[in-house]
């Protein structure tokens, strides 16, 4: 418990620019409970993985204040990210709260596919800011990208807006998977019923995990799948603005 | 009051020469943004289309026209033109643009090389001159080495030195030209002279009284050499035309006599914006006209050529001439120095589009007005053009009115100049502490035959008690050859224009340089927390290295190696102070490489860091390229943490990062490299190039140069044409870190 606790860290980054406001720390977490498609880290999939570092919150909290100075002048802060960040969440409350002690900005990214538990409060009530990922509004889409069902991702989209909690919604727009136009219609009427809406985020669907998938030897389904052109985003994000969505 | 000052506050500046004083007195500190800045007249652009012309027919042939018969002087060529109609500012370094002047004054065969390599011939006469009647620096300096200066000079554990070319890294204080005119530049030296009238006659007081004579004519020579172009700045400049003609005048007459490394401009802008403040509130010129005077200067700054070999190119890549001008910092008082001016000048990167020179540098502190910030930003992500070094930590050395010699080197401008040491590479001095003084290429005995490491594996208190030994040696012998380098400078090929827009009495320092830091500190480290196996050839020579483990690698701010890497500077720093220097010049030394880490790394064998031999170091003080692994600024903090007071000459980082990683939208990647510069000298950096691009750019650049022509890139320390540099060079910043991760 407390600053000792243990968490799975895959790598961290200390020049984190678009994963939350200015400059971030970026703590990639160990393990993820989806199994997406399009995934750009699968190596952060499993859990117990033989390349993961065990850090004590101390230690990472250490090394995170060399960096304080970078926060301050650019708005910036520590991300929680992996993998799925609430895959290990007395990790990730012990990390925000010692985060919060020393005043620096918490965001969390993660899918939102996991139990509203006590635990889970208790994170979000010392998270700054939300990235949260949602693949489709589509409960039959929603399946195909991710291996699941999507009830416990809306649960958490409605238990952040009930409590006001500040979200940047992300999506990732794939071209022939996740690009149907009725189907981000659907998403934008939801979004719409959201009291915390502030940001939406449109990322672009990449190929710079592709090598990754082949060095786990994993069969990668979207192999020869196309990125969406510049076009093709800018007409979503135009989309979005056009329904009154601060977008990026 | 002088009528050329008139609306100026008076002060002590108008009875004695006192620059910094009229600038504080008298400059308008600007905070506001961008939005006043105007474009290009049509005489800026068909002027600057001009040159570009001439400059892409240069790039075919690499000169474009060379003089042979006459060595320059600074009255040399009478008055050349691109257009003289068109052009607000005039002057150039010969009778014709980009033609290059012949300087044999530093060394005769060195002219003669160049000449040759580009498919010229020396004059006879000339030739004949020089090898008969008129000694160079070149040939003082031969005449004087030991056979140890040689041996080290050959083996490139020394190397770079200035022995055979101009040294440069003097910057004339040029606004004086302007400010008071030649006439009372010339009675102030007139007077400095007397001075000395009846001091004793030993040796220093002679030379000084011989370095006065020839900085006085010197001044005649410029006098003469504007009035050739129709101008009498005999007086004080009283427009801000003739403010930067004045002061260009004061420049060119530098680049005219002197062919030094490093020809740096100094800090003009916020002096000329007072001038151009005045005819602003007067209605005597507008915006546009100010921004176009700005524009035809810095054109001129663009055009100023050298002539060099092509091991001078190897080293030294992609012609630099290091006009470094800085911009902004803040006074002593707490105002912002950046004006109006400053604007201006980073304005020419839109205007004309990007270039490496002049090279732009921006002064940084966090105090520094939000806009300006922003703006310098900005320029950064669309022109990769400029450098940044921090204010806030050399203020505190050398006050507010420095300015950068070539790189990183500052100086209190007209009151402080630097011998040029080049640098020692300590990458092969660690080869010379295993293999006993032996070269490890060679096989040589280039230091004294100290014990040689004979285990098989390398065991860390034995190989630092013998590097000790080895920079003790070096730093000696470091010293003594600079000693004798710059004794014969000064004898042969002395700087008398440049050092007559100086005091009396000037602070001088005796540079040095470390190349290969990273390298070192990463085989400490390697040897300390891995297991190193030296592996020897039959003459029981370590030639390469086996790495068993893994060991923690400069630039993932790990407190222990930043800790390793901040000795080792101190360590040799501390060695190199014990020497005695000429002119009782005052030691500093830099961390900083220019290209030239590409050379140093062909000249070292495999280091047991695992670098191969020939491997390329890396630049300046950067981390080795992939060993960065926790992310650009872990890196930029492990650099931030380098001593700068024991480093006073400069310590240079150059960071590479693609758009995208900045951050998603423009107003993202502002706000976030602005965040960047302010931790990082937050922190104590020293300096930093910034390069924002995508690798495919310069692949593609690579392949098809011709599209490419303006495409500027900041290496260690200065910017270059890309398509200019070796093929060699650019695979060496294209294999460089960049930080892409998205």
């Amino acid at each position: 418990m407390g600053i000792d606790s243990i968490g799975k860290i895959h790598s961290v980054e200390t020049c984190g620019t678009v994963d939350g406001p200015g400059i971030r720390y970026v703590v990639f977490m160990q393990g993820c409970n989806l199994r997406c498609v399009y995934c750009h880290n699968p190596d952060t999939w499993r859990l117990n993985s033989k390349t993961a570092t065990n850090k004590t919150v101390a230690e990472l909290l250490s090394d995170i204040l060399k960096y304080k100075s970078y926060f301050t002048f650019s708005g910036g802060g520590v991300t929680l990210t992996g993998g799925e960040p609430l895959m290990q969440k007395e990790f990730a409350l012990e990390f925000f709260r010692a985060c919060k002690n020393e005043g620096i900005h918490t965001t969390l990214d993660t899918a939102g596919h996991t139990d509203i538990d006590e635990i889970t409060k208790e994170i979000l009530s010392l998270t700054d800011l939300v990235l949260l990922d949602i693949k489709s509004i589509n409960p039959d889409t929603y399946k195909k990208v991710t291996g699941f069902t999507i009830d416990k991702l809306i649960a958490f989209t409605r238990y952040l807006s009930e409590n006001m909690i500040r979200t940047w919604h992300r999506f990732v727009l794939v071209p022939g998977l996740t690009d149907n136009e009725d189907e981000i219609l659907a998403l934008i009427e939801y979004l719409k019923t959201l009291k915390n809406k502030e940001k939406v985020g449109i990322l672009p669907f990449h190929q710079m995990g592709a090598y990754k998938w082949d060095d786990l030897k994993m069969d990668y389904r979207l192999k020869d799948n196309p990125v969406p052109t510049v076009e093709e985003t800018e007409r979503v994000r135009e989309l979005l603005r056009n329904h009154g969505f601060l977008v990026t | 009051m002088r009528e050329q000052w008139e609306g100026f506050k008076s002060g002590n500046w108008e009875r004695e020469i006192d620059v910094r004083e009229f600038i504080q007195l008298n400059y308008s500190p600007y905070s506001g943004d961008e939005s006043f800045l105007a474009k290009p007249t049509q005489d800026t652009e068909a002027l600057w289309q001009n040159i570009l012309e001439l400059m892409k027919i240069e790039t075919e042939k690499t000169v474009l026209d060379v003089e042979t018969k006459m060595p320059g002087t600074i009255t040399t060529y009478g008055p050349g033109y691109i257009d003289k109609t068109k052009e607000k500012i005039v002057g150039v370094q010969t009778d014709k643009p980009l033609k290059r002047a012949i300087m044999p004054f530093g060394g005769l065969n060195v002219v003669k090389n160049a000449l040759s390599a580009f498919g010229y011939k020396l004059d006879k006469e000339t030739e004949k001159v020089f090898e008969t009647y008129r000694k160079t620096h070149n040939d003082g300096v031969f005449d004087v080495y030991t056979e140890e200066m040689l041996r080290a000079r050959k083996s490139g554990v020394i190397t770079g030195l200035p022995d055979a070319y101009g040294r440069g890294r003097i910057i004339g204080d040029y606004r004086r030209v302007a400010l008071y005119g030649t006439d009372f530049l010339i009675g102030q030296k007139k007077a400095e002279k007397k001075e000395l009238d009846y001091s004793q006659m030993d040796e220093p007081t002679i030379r000084l009284r011989e370095d006065i004579s020839d900085q006085i004519k010197s001044l005649y020579e410029l006098t003469e050499m504007a009035k050739s172009y129709g101008f009498d700045i005999s007086a004080p400049a009283a427009t801000a035309r003739e403010a930067i003609q004045w002061t260009y005048f004061g420049f060119l007459a530098a680049i005219k006599q002197q062919d030094g490394a490093a020809m740096s401009l100094g800090r003009v802008s916020t002096f000329l914006d007072i001038y151009v403040e005045r005819d602003l509130a007067n209605g005597a010129i507008t915006e546009s006209e100010a921004q176009e005077l700005f524009d035809h200067f810095i054109m001129k700054l663009r055009m100023v050529r050298f002539l060099r070999t092509p091991e001078y190119n190897a080293l030294f890549s992609g012609d630099p001439t290091w006009v470094t001008e800085v911009l902004g910092g803040m006074s002593e008082d707490g105002r912002t120095l950046v004006t109006k001016s400053s604007y201006r000048v980073l304005h020419t990167l839109y205007n004309l589009g990007p270039a490496p020179e002049p090279n732009l540098t921006v002064l940084w502190s966090v105090n520094l007005p939000r806009p300006f910030k922003e703006y310098c930003a900005k320029v950064s992500i669309d022109t990769s053009s400029i450098q940044y070094e921090n204010d806030d930590l050399m203020r505190g050395f050398w006050g507010d009115d420095y300015a950068i010699a070539c790189c990183v080197s500052a100086m209190r401008l007209g009151k402080q100049m630097q011998f040029f040491g080049a640098r020692a590479n300590l990458a092969k001095a660690l080869l010379y502490a295993i293999n006993g003084g032996k070269d490890e290429l060679s096989g040589a005995q280039v230091g004294p035959e100290f014990a040689p490491i004979t285990s098989e594996y390398l065991d860390y208190e034995q190989v630092t008690r013998r590097f000790d030994q080895v920079m003790e040696w070096l730093a000696g012998l470091y010293i003594s050859t600079l000693n004798v380098i710059h004794y014969m400078h000064d004898k042969y090929n002395y700087e008398s224009l440049q050092l007559a827009l100086h005091d009396k009495d000037v602070l001088r320092t005796q540079a040095t340089g470390v190349a290969g830091l990273s390298v070192v500190v990463d085989s400490l480290s390697a040897i300390k927390y891995a297991k190193v196996k030296a592996i020897r050839n039959e003459d029981g020579l370590a030639i390469d290295y086996e790495i068993e483990g893994e060991y923690p690698a400069f630039g993932n701010n790990d407190p222990e190696i930043n800790k390793m890497a901040s000795d080792l500077i101190k360590n040799f720093m501390t060695r190199l102070k014990k020497h005695s220097t000429y002119r009782e010049a005052m030691t500093t030394t830099s961390i900083l490489t220019i290209t030239s880490n590409v050379v140093y790394g062909k000249k070292t064998g495999a280091t047991p860091d695992g670098r191969k031999v020939g491997e390329p170091f890396a630049p300046g003080a950067n981390p080795m390229h992939g060993r960065d692994k926790k992310g650009a600024i872990a890196s930029l903090a492990s650099v931030s943490k380098l001593p700068y007071n024991y480093a006073l000459d400069g310590i240079s980082y150059t960071f590479s990062i693609i758009p995208t990683a900045l951050g998603r939208a423009e107003a993202d990647r502002i706000n976030n490299l602005v965040g960047i510069m302010d931790g990082y000298f937050a922190d104590g950096g020293h300096h930093i190039n910034v390069n924002v691009f995508d690798r495919e750019t310069l692949l593609d650049a690579m392949e098809k140069p011709e599209l490419y022509p303006q495409l500027t890139i900041r290496v260690s320390g200065y910017a270059v044409n890309f398509v200019k540099l070796t093929r060699e060079q650019q695979l060496d910043v294209i294999h460089r870190t960049f930080h892409e991760r998205v």
